[in-house]
């Protein structure tokens, strides 16, 4: 018996928690170097489409997004219920695609400018005829790299 | 004696619970979104009329895509799950049947759409025919090199695409089905 009271009497039992913020702090980085935040509100509604040969866009920084669905309940007051274009965070015209591609450009170091790709984030129930105008648009401003937004789908 | 008593070690013990708040926030905010699409490189805009090719019937593959969202490939109404299937044996042409295409790359794939067409059937056919390419390159592949596609060296996968290139040409879409 006194062997036992001897140990008890010696131990500690509390267990340093002087680590736990690091360990935080590690995860905490962690989350603070993969987020990207959504830098424009949707007013438009997209549901891409499922496909399997998907490319994985590599540097975003060179990607500009083009939202083309219909205005979500909130918008569809002022801008109706047919599919319209999204650029940045305004619903605009084709007519500003241009403009738009331009803006972005003019952002990234000149050296990178061929590798400039297009995101379109298009609904799947939209119908070709708006896609092709868009996609008339953006040969017109020599933006050839696009890229049809996707989920995966497992076969 | 004052001095004794007094303790120089701040408690940071609350430290965790700032560290925890940042991370919830960072967890919530997070979107991992994998950002993938199929890539398309269009042609490029020029004003005038393209010129006429006249090619030989055999060799090209008419992929027509309706408002109803149905498909007509070379004439016969086809559904999109045979849809692979056959390009693959177009382009590939096994037993040298004279209405097929001559060489892989003189095969040439013409895609055409109403207007009407929904967006989704329309990339649903595009996913189907790229992926018919894929499949075929992966076999040139495992014959020739014994390795597969994605392992390639680039050069050895620039050799593989001028044996089979992608040739998808995309007409003008019909004014059927507008909204």
């Amino acid at each position: 018996m006194s062997k036992f009271q001897k140990k008890r009497g010696k131990s500690k039992p509390a267990i340093s928690t002087a680590s736990l913020p690091d360990i935080i702090f590690m995860l905490l980085f962690f989350f603070m170097v993969v987020t990207v935040m959504r830098d424009s509100t949707l007013k438009v509604e997209v549901n891409v489409p499922q496909a399997t040969e998907l490319t994985k866009l590599e540097k975003k920084s060179l990607v500009n997004y083009l939202y083309i669905g219909k205005p979500t309940d909130q918008y569809a007051e002022t801008y109706g219920t047919s599919p319209r274009l999204q650029l940045g965070d305004k619903i605009s015209a084709i007519g500003d695609i241009p403009l738009f591609l331009e803006q972005h450009r003019s952002g990234v170091p000149e050296k990178q400018r061929t590798g400039i790709s297009s995101s379109l984030r298009v609904d799947g129930e939209v119908t070709m005829g708006f896609v092709s105008d868009i996609k008339t648009e953006l040969r017109k401003a020599n933006q050839l790299k696009i890229n049809y937004s996707a989920k995966p789908r497992v076969e | 004696m004052a001095r004794d008593k007094l303790n120089n070690e701040i408690n940071a013990g609350s430290m965790a619970d700032i560290a925890f708040l940042l991370l919830i926030f960072f967890l919530v905010t997070t979107t991992i979104d994998v950002d993938k699409g199929v890539l398309v490189k269009l042609p490029p805009w020029s004003e005038d009329e393209p010129e006429t090719l006249t090619l030989n019937k055999r060799n090209v593959f008419s992929v027509l895509v309706n408002a109803d969202n149905a498909l007509l490939v070379r004439g016969e109404p086809t559904d999109v799950g045979d849809l692979r299937e056959r390009a693959k044996d177009f382009i590939r042409n096994p037993q040298n049947k004279s209405d097929l295409a001559e060489r892989p790359d003189k095969a040439i794939i013409s895609l055409r759409n109403d207007r009407g067409t929904k967006y989704s059937t329309y990339l649903e056919v595009y996913n189907e025919l790229k992926a018919a390419y894929r499949e075929l390159r992966e076999d040139e592949s495992q014959k020739k090199y014994n390795k597969s596609y994605e392992f390639l060296p680039r050069d050895r996968k620039k050799e593989i695409n001028a044996i089979i290139p992608l040739v998808l040409s995309e007409a003008e879409p019909t004014n059927f089905g507008e909204e």
